[in-house]
């Protein structure tokens, strides 16, 4: 038997023909595995949903109840039959509940890890290293000028730029599953003990973290706050909300962003982005690159990003790897757009 | 070194200049001499590196990395020095043992003595030492292309608030400074007296004047003014000094005190007297004055070349005079300084140098008429490049900045027109939650009947209401989204027209519509008129014919 006999990518995401199932697919099936919650991997309309307990909560969240026929849940170092094969759920150190999931068959192990992270995140739990055959990894970040940098000392600066500009409000663009908490959690960490503020589509996933005992100070929605009592005061947003109309309830706002793209200015410059905070829920290049050589597996299949460079980076190793055609994934930040008319006063 | 780069970095995404400014005084603030007086140095522009070039950085990269993967990386950063900063490698050598990295003084008192082939290596160590935003500074700075949106002015604005000294008298010493700047920082922190300024030519803060009002002149005593024309060209001050060998030293500076001297080596020689010219940067042909449009040719060039100087032979009309070989006349009265102008500018006797004439005048209205028609009060072939009137009390001192009620400029009435909005553009900083940039239309007659042509842009004018009012417009009325350019509805009876003014018209190959405003901005919102009875590119036309003298040259390829 070959990889591909096994996991095999087809329209609809990465198909499993002997478990009968589907890894984060793009369109409706009958019975999905999904990695974790961001919403280019968690869809709703699927048939059965096998995921971390967080991940069916926040698909719960985010699509009401009845975003699945029947769902399961798996746990970190949990073993599953399904069909002619046995999944494993592992942490991806992406978000709140993000899993890699392993497949098995036959001796041959194929872990698909969704999108991982290898620096530390208070939010979540550690990734862990995988052994295996073929390793399928993500490339959001696969190109050797992304080297991330510790997340604190970017929250240093924005703690900085606080301190220097007291009469304006500090608004903070992230992403509103897994990174803007992750964000609030740095504030809290680097001594920050002032009420921080959010946007409206920020609460509920945040709140949900609180629920799951991950402390994160005192948070108050912005909607109905006075505009000179904003001056001095750090809101959390979602990215597209920090270009919006939304954002003159502000006294003359800082707009800060936290991405792994602000490593390259262009990038933060075309969003208009003053403070560009280099903060990422992707591993960066050296982390795909030590990630992949741990993991033992002589070949690797690269997804979403940029293939290109690190397919190369794989074969200069001696590793055999191509790229996987996938579509349908990518940078949730990019993806991340406001309902019309919610903006306004969300 | 790694706090300057932070210093670049920020810099380079904040969008305001009053931030801008904070920034840069708190760095000055907190970091110790002589690394900020470099730091002044290098946003100033006072420094530069021959060794380094574009070449020689992509050498140092290639020896480092995979030439696939920095094509790649080059390929998606877009620009050379981010593109090594981002990816340098770390070098296994210095793991363990990390010495400090560089400090900014240690860089450029290095690179100054440093050989070329020594250049390599030496930027390989720092590369090593810094961490990437430090990388990045060096980069930019060894190469020269800081491109952080920091003028000169800005930096030395910057500096002069560490003290909270005016601007202008740190522009008064400047040219008897050098970089690391001890001495000025000493006096900015109270710790010295004030440095000299040595130069033979130092540049002195202009005068300026205020916009009058038709109300004003209610107040005023025609007997108390002289009025001169305001032509349109560009203020310059004209210095000229004896240095310590005895020698003749010129400066022409701008109205902000930028050294514009090597840009107009055809005017120095000229400038053989000593002392201090304010006056108005002209283009004559045949004794002409030609139009903004024709100077603009000689703005902002890098190389003057003797056909530029040619084509566009440069002329200073003289207004007043600051300074009579040693002596400052700026305490005497306007009268009295214009006395000697005309004995000074006598004894020049340069066809390059000329007065600028008075308009006589007794009363008010004789001055309003006079300023309505130019040509028939004096300024005869020349009127076309006549901008207004100025007006000066007889006994004004020459005082800096815009002192109350002595100088007044008077503009002619600007050109108006009727256009339609067609498409808006986000602002920058504080606006940019705000379509504020505009371009506009006029009819012309098309292929498929009447048609909108763009002729300009336009983002001030409009009050703080009436911005609101526009985003407003633009938001309801968008038909289709170009990246940050949003397509506004403009059909015959449905859009927003605008009033727009502008200073004058020039033919421009690079527009559609074959005319360039200079200066146009929003008058008005004219929510009342139809689309439709917008105005045509056809009259656009008729004022460039009234307007146009004589057409610049055309350039070598149509």
């Amino acid at each position: 038997m070959r990889p591909q006999d096994i996991l095999i990518p087809v329209p609809a995401g990465l198909c499993c023909k002997p478990g009968g199932f589907h890894i984060d697919p793009v369109r409706p099936v009958e019975r999905a595995v999904i990695t974790h919650g961001h919403s280019d991997h968690a869809r709703p309309g699927h048939g059965a949903v096998l995921a971390t307990q967080e991940t069916l909560d926040m698909m719960r969240l985010r699509y009401g109840d009845n975003f699945a026929g029947s769902t399961q849940a798996i746990a970190y170092g949990e073993t599953i039959k399904l069909g002619d094969v046995m999944v494993s759920c592992h942490p991806a150190g992406h978000v709140l509940g993000s899993a890699q999931m392993a497949v098995t068959c036959k001796n041959i192990c194929i872990v698909a890890s969704g999108d991982y992270k290898d620096a530390h995140d208070p939010t979540c739990t550690p990734f862990e290293v995988v052994p295996c055959d073929v390793f399928i990894t993500e490339a959001t970040f696969g190109l050797p000028v992304f080297r991330h940098g510790d997340a604190a000392d970017e929250v240093k600066k924005l703690l900085a730029s606080v301190a220097l500009f007291p009469e304006r409000a500090h608004l903070v663009g992230a992403y509103s599953l897994g990174k803007a908490q992750r964000v609030i959690k740095l504030i809290r960490q680097a001594g920050y003990d002032a009420p921080i503020y959010l946007h409206g589509a920020m609460e509920k996933i945040t709140h949900y973290y609180q629920s799951r005992g991950i402390d994160l100070g005192e948070l108050r929605p912005v909607k109905g706050v006075r505009k000179a009592d904003l001056a001095g005061t750090i809101t959390l947003a979602p990215p597209s909300a920090t270009s919006d109309v939304w954002t003159r309830r502000f006294p003359d706002p800082v707009t800060a962003f936290a991405s792994g793209w602000m490593r390259v200015r262009a990038r933060a410059r075309q969003r208009g982005v003053e403070l560009p905070l280099v903060i990422s829920d992707h591993a960066d290049w050296d982390g795909l690159c030590a990630t992949i050589s741990t993991t033992g597996a002589g070949e690797i299949w690269v997804t979403h990003g940029q293939e290109d460079a690190l397919v190369h980076w794989c074969q200069s190793q001696g590793l055999t790897a191509r790229p996987l055609a996938l579509v349908g994934y990518g940078d949730e930040e990019e993806e991340e757009t406001l309902p019309p008319g919610k903006s306004a006063d969300a | 070194m790694n706090r300057f780069a932070e210093l670049l970095d920020r810099l380079a995404y904040e969008p305001g200049r009053n931030n801008k400014l904070r920034l840069i005084t708190g760095y000055f603030r907190e970091v110790p001499d002589p690394d900020r007086g470099y730091a002044l140095a290098a946003l100033t522009g006072a420094l530069s590196f021959k060794h380094a070039k574009a070449g020689l950085i992509r050498d140092l990269i290639a020896s480092r990395t995979d030439p696939v993967l920095f094509e790649l990386s080059y390929d998606y950063v877009g620009d050379l020095s981010e593109t090594v900063a981002l990816m340098w490698p770390k070098s296994p050598d210095i793991a363990h043992n990390n010495p400090p990295p560089p400090t900014l003084t240690e860089v450029i008192t290095t690179l100054r003595t440093l050989g070329k082939s020594e250049l390599p290596a030496q930027l390989t160590r720092w590369l090593d030492e810094l961490d990437e935003t430090g990388r990045w500074a060096l980069l930019k700075l060894v190469t020269g292309a800081m491109r952080i949106g920091v003028s000169a002015r800005l930096a030395k604005t910057a500096a002069a608030a560490l003290g909270d000294k005016d601007p202008h008298d740190v522009e008064l010493i400047w040219p008897g400074l050098a970089p690391p700047y001890g001495e000025l920082f000493a006096w900015l922190e109270g710790r010295a007296e004030k440095p000299v300024n040595r130069d033979p030519a130092p540049f002195r803060p202009v005068m300026l004047a205020h916009a009058i009002e038709e109300s004003d002149f209610a107040n005023l005593d025609a007997s108390d003014f002289v009025a001169e024309w305001k032509w349109d060209g560009i203020r310059v001050q004209a210095v000229s000094g004896k240095g310590d060998d005895g020698k003749i030293v010129t400066r022409l500076y701008s109205r902000t005190g930028e050294d514009i001297t090597g840009s107009f080596p055809d005017l120095t020689p000229s400038l053989r007297l000593s002392g201090a010219i304010d006056g108005e940067l002209l283009v004559l042909r045949e004794g002409r004055v030609q139009s903004f449009n024709v100077l603009q040719q000689r703005l902002n060039r890098k190389s003057v070349t003797p056909k530029l100087m040619k084509e566009y032979p440069i002329h200073l009309r003289a207004y007043d005079l600051l300074s009579d070989g040693e002596t400052d006349l700026r305490e005497l009265t306007f009268e009295q300084r214009r006395a000697k102008l005309e004995m000074f500018i006598a004894e020049l006797n340069d066809e390059r140098i000329d007065l600028s004439d008075q308009i006589p005048f007794a009363t008010w209205d004789a001055l309003t008429a006079a300023r309505a028609d130019p040509a028939g009060a004096g300024a005869g072939e020349d009127a076309d490049a006549v901008e207004g009137v100025m007006l000066k009390r007889r006994d004004s001192a020459y005082l800096p900045g815009r002192p109350k009620g002595q100088w007044w400029k008077w503009k002619r009435d600007p050109h108006i027109i009727d256009a339609v909005l067609m498409y808006a553009q986000r602002g920058h900083g504080k606006r940019s939650s705000y379509y504020s940039d505009y371009t506009f239309g006029v009819w012309t007659a098309g292929d498929s009947g009447e048609q909108l042509v763009p002729v300009g842009k336009a983002y001030f004018g409009f009050t703080d209401e009436e911005l609101l009012q526009i985003d407003r417009f633009v938001r309801r009325n968008t038909t289709e989204k170009f990246g940050p350019v949003r397509h506004v509805t403009h059909e015959p009876d449905k859009g927003l027209v605008l009033e727009v003014a502008f200073e004058g018209l020039a033919r421009s190959p690079r527009h559609k519509s074959g005319v360039a405003m200079r200066f146009p901005r929003i008058s008005r919102l004219r929510w009342d008129k139809p689309p439709r009875e917008a105005d045509r590119l056809e009259t656009l036309e008729r004022m460039l014919k009234a307007e146009t003298t004589i057409a610049p040259p055309k350039p070598a390829t149509p």
